[in-house]
Order: structure tokens, then sequence, then C-alpha cells
């Protein structure tokens, strides 16, 4: 099993192949569906986003609340089909890694062949698990949205898989 | 003839400890089908998310947390005699209530927005739940209730077959549908299909095809082969557990049915993520 960091480097991203399983280690941001739309508007409006996505990570997810004593609630991934319309803009600004489930359209895979990114998967509905492995959680931006808002995770060894690399091998596709 | 009076407290407690309940513990059905498609997978990748969904829902029962983090709108299917009352704010508002509750006090996330297209604001405590009455005869209130994640509900599908179509027509529908869900439902899925009555009728079959056991089956022997064999060409697919590839793409299909008209044979396909969560209670 790989370890890799978060933000990624590029040397660690070029290496990673579709199938590879690893442990991730470091920072990432949340979005789902409502972040991304806010997102993708101000970006169409020509104006800067709340974050700056180059070289980050987007985890997919919008947690369950933690109970007392927790850092946070299960949260495992949501659907990324549901970002594709989103996900080319924020890889053209230099959004190095997309963490979801299940697939992808063709215009992301190809948006992440030019900008050389990947997509990683988590399993879906293993929310309690996953959430083992968040070690801080910090809210970045968009608080109205409650669960949907932007949070900073900081994450040990959450278990991923390499679902589209950067060349556009795509772990879906089976001859 | 005798009127029951039930409190609301009752109901708001009831309802809250379902929702609770089935958000924490998986089923045994659910389990026993989990371990048994771990135990029959060819390849390490499937048998190791298998164990991670396995471990997963032994970590949530033993930590009393939620399965998944999407704890799903509220759906009820209620069979209320007609010989009870209920007091205080009335049933609806105190299913309302325990919905309330459950996903506030559970710590259940919140998942619904009050307008469908142009608000989307989150109401913050998970109502309105959807809830279908049926009056029976009686003086009890039956159950059955599940929260449902929109992963896989989002996969479903529903048709309007003629009669002409046959059992072909319906089970290329069902074979259609749940191949286009592919990996997005968090497979391995539970499948609930609803055969006949109206174009909401069917949709409601199939709902609540997905709240009954996977261990069960249809009462009718026809329908119960139909369940097993199409369980069967849905482990053909290879879509596998995660969508990762694998025999495991279905843990079970369920069928219910309804009379139709002599023009139709609607088709409905409820689609279930493994985290297939339900529970019933009478009062």
């Amino acid at each position: 099993m790989k370890k890799i960091n978060f933000p990624i480097t590029e040397e660690q991203l070029g290496g990673l192949r579709c199938g590879d399983r690893v442990l991730a280690s470091g920072y990432l941001y949340t979005a789902r569906d409502a972040a991304h739309k806010r997102m993708f508007e101000l970006l169409q409006e020509g104006k800067e986003l709340p974050i700056d996505v180059k070289g980050q990570t987007i985890y997919y997810v919008g947690a369950a609340p933690a109970k007392p004593g927790s850092v946070i609630g299960p949260c495992g991934p949501t659907s990324s089909y549901r970002m594709d319309k989103y996900a080319p803009s924020l890889l053209d600004r230099g959004l190095k890694v997309m963490v979801g489930k299940g697939a992808r359209n063709d215009e992301v895979i190809s948006s992440m062949v030019k900008n050389k990114a990947v997509y990683l998967i988590a399993v879906g509905g293993a929310a309690a698990l996953i959430a083992k492995s968040v070690k801080k959680v910090d809210l970045i931006c968009y608080e109205d949205l409650g669960t949907e808002a932007i949070y900073r995770y900081e994450v040990e060894d959450m278990p991923l898989i390499v679902a589209i690399d950067s060349e556009g091998r795509n772990i879906y596709v089976r001859e | 003839m005798n009127i029951r009076e039930i409190s609301s407290d009752e109901i708001i407690c009831a309802v809250k400890k379902l929702f609770i309940d089935c958000n924490y513990y998986i089923g045994d059905d659910i389990m026993n089908a989990l371990v048994k498609a771990r135990d029959n997978e060819d390849t390490q990748l499937a048998r190791d998310v298998l164990t991670q969904i396995i471990d997963n829902d032994h970590i949530a029962a033993q930590e009393q947390i939620p399965m998944c983090q999407d704890t799903g709108m509220a759906v009820l299917f209620v069979e209320y005699g007609d010989r009870v009352v209920v007091d205080g704010c009335g049933f609806n508002a105190a299913v309302e209530e325990g919905v309330r509750r459950a996903y506030t006090d559970g710590y259940l996330r919140k998942s619904v927005v009050s307008d469908p297209v142009f608000d989307r604001v989150n109401t913050k405590d998970n109502t309105p739940p959807v809830i279908h009455t049926t009056i029976v005869p009686g003086d009890k209130i039956h159950i059955v209730a599940g929260g449902k994640g929109f992963g896989s509900e989002n996969m479903s599908a529903i048709k309007m077959l003629t009669p002409s179509a046959g059992v072909e027509g319906v089970k290329k529908f069902v074979l259609d549908s749940v191949a286009y869900a592919g990996p997005n439902p968090c497979p391995p899925i539970v499948v609930g299909v609803g055969i006949g009555g109206t174009f909401e009728k069917a949709a409601q079959l199939a709902k609540k095809a997905t709240f009954r056991s996977i261990a069960s089956s249809h009462p009718d022997g026809r329908y119960a082969a139909l369940e097993r064999e199409l369980l069967e060409q849905i482990n053909t697919m290879g879509t596998g557990p995660a969508g990762l590839g694998g025999k495991t793409t279905a843990l079970g299909v369920n069928i219910e049915t309804y009379p139709t008209h002599i023009a139709g044979m609607p088709v409905a396909v409820n689609i279930c993520c493994h985290a297939c969560r339900h529970g019933e209670v009478t009062i």
C-alpha cells in the first residue's frame, strides 16, 4: 500500500496508477453540490474563489454531526458525478486531486489528463470507518450551508483507491 | 365501537427510536449477506471492499454512530387503525417531531432542503418526512420506516410497460436500470421492484420492497422465483462491490406487486445501497 501526502507533490501524483491502493495523510478541503455551485458561479463572474485550489485536494463529502468528544461524525464519500459539471473549471485553476465515489464523465477525464490531476475513491458507505482517519476539522467558509460548507480536514492514513490516474486510465472501464 | 387513544408522546418516541436504530445498526439479513458475499468473491480487492463495509457496520453499532453519513430522508409506511385517535399534536405532527428528535438527538445528518428547485435551504432538522398512510381496520398503528440515502435514490427508475412486454419486459427494465446505475449507488445494492398499480403506486411499492428483509420472499412462488433469477443475473454483470468488479453487485431483489389496469404494467425500480436501513414498530 502506497503512502501519499496532501497537498500532493508532482512526483507522488505522477507515480499513481489506476487501481493503486493508497493511505493518504495531510490536508484536504471538503466541498459537495452546493459549495461547488457557488464556486462555479464565482468563476463565471470572474471573481476569486474562497480557497486557493492550486495543488490542493477536494473531498466530496457532507459529514454527519460529531458526537460530543469526537472530532467528526461519519464522513464517507458522496457520488462524484454530480460535481462533473463544475470539476473542469476547478482543474483549470490547478486542483490536483478529487476524492469521491463512482464514475466521472469524459469532460472531467479529459480535463484531468490536460491538467495532470487524479481522481481517488473511498468506499461508499464506509463512513464510520473513514471518520477514524480524520484528526482535525476546521470550517473554512460557507458556514450557512451546514454539512455542505467547505471544511479543511487533517487526515491520517485515509484508505483510498486510485480510480482515474493522470493519464486517464479508468478503474470503472473493464474489458 | 371502542376508540383507542394513543398519546402523541408514544408516537414521537417510537419514531425517534426507529430512525436512530436503523441508522446505527445494520439488519442481520444484510450483515449475513455481506459476510457470505465476501467469502464468495474471487479477487482480493472485492473481498477487501466488503471487509471494509463489514468493519464499518460493526464500528457504527459499537460506537452508536450512523453507518453512513447520508442518514437519508425519512420515509414511513403507516397502517393506521380506524379505531385509533392520537391525542395532543395529532399523528402527522408527532411523526414529524419524532423525525426531528431522531436526527437532532441522534447526531444524524440533516439532508432535507425546503424547496427542490429555487431555495434549496436546509431545514436543519431533516423534516419533513415522506409519510404514506393507509387506513386499516383495528386499534393499532403499524409503521415501517427507513432513512433513504440519495446516492442510490438518484439511480432509481420507473417505466410504464404495457401488457405485451410480459415478464421479459420486466426483467429487461430491471436489469437495464441496475446496469445504468453502475458504481454510483454504493453496490452491493438491494433492488426494490414495484410492479402494477398506477404510476405512483408502482414507485411506492418499489420503495416498500427495499424496506423488506432480503431474507424474505414474495408470497407468490412465481415472483419469488423472479426475485432469485434477477438477483442471479444482476450478479453476473460484474459491477461488484463499490463498482470495482466482482460477483456481488446486489445482495437481494425484493418484488412487491398490486393489481393494475387492463392496459398497463407499470414497473418501478428503487435502488438502495448496502446500508439498507429500515425498521418497524406496532403501537
